[in-house]
């Protein structure tokens, strides 16, 4: 395999720009964020060098490693902190750099009357090293070093201002939920390196026939697990809406294109586990399909806009999920909406990002209204964006959606029934949602209830989002145009070993698609046409109440894990204080008693200390008297 | 008479001297009570000098006496001293050191 001397540059150069930011203080903050958007602009500028280095390569030695230093040797356990690049990676370093750079140059803009805007590109830069990191690693121990980093980002950007008690607490939410996730990551490798001794991608993958059904299986699981931390799947996902809390733009690249997607890069990386563990691979499929359908319900009923785009983006990584779990076949499918998401989520994020821009930081749906004349250019490119998420050719969404719909049909039988229907209600319910947005947002009556036109924002803003669009519109198509990346992933998930017979040909679930997709427009428009009141109606069914609840998920965990959780704690306290302590004390107590008695002894009157010596001496001869007896 | 009944006057003499230390109040009789229960002690000396026929018993009676004389000294020097500051003889009456 050959190797790179770059490779360490991608990582490097972000992290040392973000220790010079936090490091420099206010005497960066005329040229802090100039510096951060450089410096991710010049690691995509390397992405794109090894893309096309890659690209002229031969299939069997694309993939290249660096070799940074022997990390861990013992005995025959050897870590190698060492990097590598190969047709995934490369994916995911350019959506990453090239993401994060447009975002860095949004929010230059946005976060301009920021204060602490210095800080913020700091944070970033320590995302994007984090984040490469991640998807550079060439061991799970590597690759877990990136995943705490980019929760540490997210944590820090979430709770970026922290001023407000909530934005807090939603920061250390996303912290703990994640932190469980990363319990499932950690014993995930432990299981690995007993099962092993090597935790390394190849090794792993080389030997993975010796491990027992039993243990892929377990490590599968606890990969599971860890991918529903970190990408915001049932059961973890509660900490994605209230992530929101974060600016925007980190909103739109942490939770929408790449950290919550890290799952996915997870699960599509140990692909050799899953293949060989069918029960693991089960789980993956339910966990998507829940996570689909429970992220576009909680979608329709929210009126805070960018909580509406989070529910939708854990609905449609669940697609992603669904799709790894899918088998060979699944995992480049995953990979492609991953990256069409990326673009289309990001770019509607900001979109959002410049709606609130003009409205003053409001995120109400119900106080927008018409905003699409004031604000053409972000209602079209966010028009885009819509058109591609709910999948309509040949935006982005389309090709790499119903791909995923139609290879979880022809999974055949019971289980590609539940699964393309489930896939099928999901475009449905995305349709709907998408387009209530969009109606509330850029159409109908104005609802914002003070004098103030909203705004066009400035060009800084708009040109990242204008790239963002041409990416959702274009980059559905490049990449499915004769199966490109299917083809080009080939090496890393494993070529096809058995081709599915199509049950369904592509143009009928296509069609079946578009009619659905049809439907959920159309319930929308009809719903949500004409004049709207500027407040959620209280009158509301069931259905709705619990989905504006997020479907119960926090009183859930609240009732199930955090009370019994108090409990618990409380009683510990109770035991420590009364057991524990308790004993300490009474130790102490048993002494200042002993004392107290022994004092007395000490009463100043030589006629006792006399008798005292008297009694002590005839002790002493007795007992001599009685040993040598 | 047997050489054994020095030892028990000397025990004797040695019990009497350690109960006036322990129920006498009046430190001069205390302190008669000290040089009592060391003249016992210097009899037992000699009379197991005599017994083991060797002269370390009455050598180290003779180093008894001269402390004996030391000690008479300084104890007497502190009991005046005593009387002077505190006009009592009473051992009862100085327990300042005690706390």
């Amino acid at each position: 395999m050959p190797t790179s001397e770059n490779l360490l540059w991608l990582i490097a150069l972000p992290l040392f720009s973000s220790a010079i930011l936090l490091l420099a203080g206010k005497r960066a903050n005329s040229w802090g964020h100039v510096m951060g958007t450089i410096v991710s602009a010049s690691t995509f500028t390397i992405g794109l060098v090894e893309f096309f280095a890659m690209q002229s390569r031969p299939e069997e030695s694309r993939a290249v490693t660096q070799k940074l230093f022997t990390w861990i040797s013992v005995g025959s356990f050897n870590v190698d902190a060492s990097l590598l690049l190969d047709q995934l990676s490369i994916c995911f370093v350019l959506l990453i750099t090239g993401v994060g750079t447009l975002i860095h140059v949004y929010s230059i803009a946005y976060m301009s009357h920021d204060l602490d805007r210095r800080r913020f590109f700091a944070y970033l830069n320590l995302f994007i090293a984090s984040m490469l990191l991640l998807v550079l690693g060439d061991s799970y121990l590597n690759l877990y070093v990136g995943w705490e980093g980019v929760g540490l980002a997210s944590y820090l950007l979430i709770g970026f201002w922290n001023q407000k008690p909530a934005y807090a607490t939603a920061a250390k939410k996303a912290f703990v939920a994640n932190r469980v996730g990363d319990v499932g990551l950690s014993l995930a490798i432990m299981i690995a390196f007993a099962t092993f001794g090597d935790v390394s991608f190849a090794g792993m993958k080389e030997n993975v026939d010796q491990a027992s059904s039993t243990q892929l299986t377990a490590i599968g699981l606890m990969l599971l697990l860890a991918a529903c931390g970190k990408s915001a799947q049932f059961p973890l996902q509660s900490w994605l809406g209230d992530a929101m809390a974060g600016p925007t733009p980190v909103s739109a690249l942490i939770h929408a294109a790449t950290m919550v997607t890290a799952g996915v890069y997870l699960i599509t990386r140990s692909n050799f586990v899953f293949d060989e563990a069918p029960i693991a691979q089960l789980m993956v499929l339910i966990i998507g399909g829940i996570t689909l359908l429970f992220g576009a319900i909680i979608g329709t009923a929210k009126d805070d806009i960018k909580k509406a785009l989070a529910a939708s983006t854990m609905s449609q990584i669940g697609y992603m999920i669904l799709a790894t779990g899918l088998g060979p076949i699944g995992y480049a499918f995953a990979i492609m909406h991953l990256l069409t998401h990326g673009f289309f989520k990001a770019s509607m994020f900001l979109g959002a990002g410049s709606v609130m821009h003009g409205m003053k930081d409001e995120v109400n749906m119900r106080k927008y209204g018409g905003i699409g004349k004031f604000m053409p250019i972000t209602a079209i490119t966010f028009g885009f964006g819509y058109l591609a998420i709910i999948g309509v050719p040949p935006f982005a969404g389309f090709y790499s959606k119903d791909k995923i719909i139609e290879t979880a049909f022809n999974e055949g039988g019971m289980k590609g029934l539940a699964l393309g229907l489930a896939t099928l209600l999901g475009a449905m319910i995305t349709a709907f949602y998408m387009t209530r947005v969009v109606i509330l947002t850029f159409f109908g009556n104005e609802r914002w209830g003070h004098k103030d036109e909203p705004h066009e924002s400035p060009a800084l803003m708009l040109i990242p989002i204008a790239l963002l669009s041409v990416g959702s519109i274009a980059s559905g198509y490049i990449l499915s145009r004769g199966e490109a990346l299917v083809h080009w992933l080939e090496p890393v998930v494993n070529p096809l070993k058995e081709h599915h017979e199509e049950l369904l040909p592509p143009i009928v679930v296509s069609l079946m698609t578009l009619g659905v997709v049809a439907i959920g427009v159309t319930v929308a428009i009809l719903k949500y046409r004409g004049v709207q009141a500027d407040h959620a109606p209280e009158k509301v069914s069931v259905l709705t109440k619990a989905a504006r609840r997020d479907l119960y998920q926090d009183d859930f965990n609240e009732a199930t894990l955090m009370r019994p959780g108090q409990v618990l704690v409380r009683n510990l306290l109770n035991i420590d204080y009364l057991v524990i302590d308790g004993l300490v004390r009474s130790v102490g107590k048993v002494s200042v008693t002993a004392g107290n008695q022994l004092r007395t002894l000490q009463n100043g009157y030589v006629r006792s200390y006399a008798l005292l010596m008297v009694i002590g001496a005839l002790a002493l001869i007795t007992t001599i008297w009685v040993v040598t007896a | 008479m047997a050489i054994a009944n020095y030892l028990y006057l000397s025990a004797i003499l040695f019990t009497i001297g350690a109960i006036g230390v322990v129920v006498r109040r009046n430190s001069i009789v205390v302190f008669m009570c000290i040089e009592l229960m060391l003249n016992a002690a210097n009899l037992a000396f000699v009379t197991f000098a005599r017994i083991n026929s060797n002269l370390e018993g009455q050598v180290i009676a003779f180093f008894t006496m001269v402390v004996a004389a030391c000690e008479v000294v300084v104890g007497l020097a502190i009991i005046v001293t005593i009387y002077r500051s505190r006009r009592t003889a009473s051992v009862d009456d100085a327990s300042l050191l005690k706390r």
